[in-house]
Order: C-alpha cells, then sequence, then structure tokens
C-alpha cells in the first residue's frame, strides 16, 4: 500500500469537488491509479488524454509510485 | 523571468533596455475573444499548475533561446477571470533581424499551448460555462477548439 498526495486541477476537481485529498493505494502504476480515480469520480476521459505529474514534473504513466509522492493528473491543456 | 504567470492585468511596455544588437521585436498578444465555435463567450476563466507551468514554461524559453537565432525571449500567461478583450498571454522575441523573432514567437505560443499545464473554462452568456478542450490547438491548420466537454 502506498500514500499519496493528489492535487485535482480544472475538470478533474469539478468532479472530486475539492483540490486534494490524502489516498492510500494498492495500484502500483500512475497509469493504475488513473483507472482506479476514474472508476471512483467518473471521469470523462481516456487514458491517451491525460498525462501525469509525479513530484511536479510531467512522468510516464508507467511510473512506479512511490510513499508520499505529489500526483497531478492533467487533462489536456488549452492555455493561450 | 523568462516565463511568468500573473493574476493581475498583463503590462505590455517593452523595457528600452534590450540588447544593444536587437533590430527587430516580435510579439504576439493572445486576447479574449466573444465568440468561440459560434458561442456567444462573455468571459473566460484560466487555472494554472503553478509549479509545473512555470518549469515547462521556463524549458520553453530556454529551448528558444538556444534554436533560434534570437536575443531575448520572454512570455507571460494571465489566470483568473478574464473579461473579453483581456490579454490572455503576451509573447516576445528580440532578434537582429526580424524572420527569426517571427519564428520563435509562433515557436513560443504553439509550445505554450501543447505543454504547460494550463486550463481554459468559458463562459457564455446563457450562463453555461465549459472547460474547453484545445488538444489541437497548437496545429497551425486548426487553431480553435474543436472539441469540447462538459461536466
Amino acid at each position: 500500500m502506498t500514500t499519496l498526495q493528489i492535487t485535482y486541477f480544472a475538470a478533474l476537481r469539478d468532479t472530486t469537488g475539492y483540490a486534494e485529498e490524502t489516498l492510500t493505494t494498492e495500484m502500483a502504476t500512475a497509469k493504475a491509479l488513473f483507472h482506479e480515480l476514474t472508476a471512483k469520480y467518473h471521469w470523462p476521459f481516456a487514458e491517451t488524454d491525460i498525462q501525469v505529474a509525479i513530484n511536479d514534473r510531467y512522468q510516464s504513466t508507467d511510473t512506479l509510485l512511490k510513499e508520499g509522492d505529489r500526483i497531478v493528473f492533467i487533462p489536456p491543456v488549452a492555455g493561450g | 523571468m523568462l516565463f511568468q504567470l500573473t493574476n493581475q492585468p498583463i503590462e505590455t511596455l517593452i523595457s528600452s533596455s534590450l540588447h544593444p544588437h536587437t533590430g527587430g521585436i516580435v510579439t504576439f498578444e493572445g486576447r479574449v475573444r466573444a465568440i468561440n465555435d459560434d458561442r456567444e463567450v462573455s468571459s473566460l476563466e484560466y487555472e494554472a499548475y503553478p509549479e509545473l507551468a512555470l518549469h515547462e514554461g521556463h524549458t520553453i524559453i530556454s529551448e528558444v533561446l538556444e534554436q533560434f537565432d534570437i536575443l531575448e525571449a520572454r512570455a507571460i500567461h494571465r489566470t483568473g477571470h478574464l473579461a473579453i478583450g483581456d490579454i490572455a498571454v503576451w509573447i516576445m522575441s528580440a532578434a537582429v533581424h526580424r524572420k527569426e523573432a517571427f519564428a520563435a514567437t509562433e515557436y513560443i505560443i504553439n509550445a505554450i499551448k501543447t505543454s504547460v499545464p494550463i486550463w481554459k473554462k468559458e463562459h457564455y452568456s446563457n450562463g453555461e460555462a465549459i472547460w474547453v478542450r484545445c488538444d489541437r490547438c497548437a496545429d497551425e491548420h486548426n487553431h480553435t477548439a474543436k472539441e469540447v466537454f462538459s461536466l
């Protein structure tokens, strides 16, 4: 089990109703965690729509999660 | 600061203390427009993931300074609630000659749209509000958001 700090922005925060949560999970990778959270919050995104930041840097969704990681799932960006 | 986020109106005055070899400056202002995909927009809301947005923004400007024959480059992106006509993003490239400054400025806006974690919520005159998907906005043949989603 790994305990993570998860931060939600924009469309994802709208689905959770809060910006942060501490979550303990059995999921080993960011990709697996994405699917766990999609089931929980009914996110309207495919795996290929989403990027992940771990400890404030883009990482592969295959990255193994470590105790205390800060995780941010990033839906398609729309700056500019 | 090469790349900044601000929740205050963007000041677009360019310092006169640019590199003395500067002969051409190209600026780009992205402004909030009153219509998008045939819908009447009343305002926009930009939200950033600041720690990563600043890192990615600095990386973009640093890459441009290495890859283009320019002297200076900067970009500022707004966050918060913006009204029609407000400046959402401001970009400046300075070069000895104009050609490289145009190319660098276009590269920067395309890269910001692709990789900087900033999101845009459009508020419409009928009261609805939608987070805009802009997956292909950096494509030069497709400057408008083609997909939107509602939550």
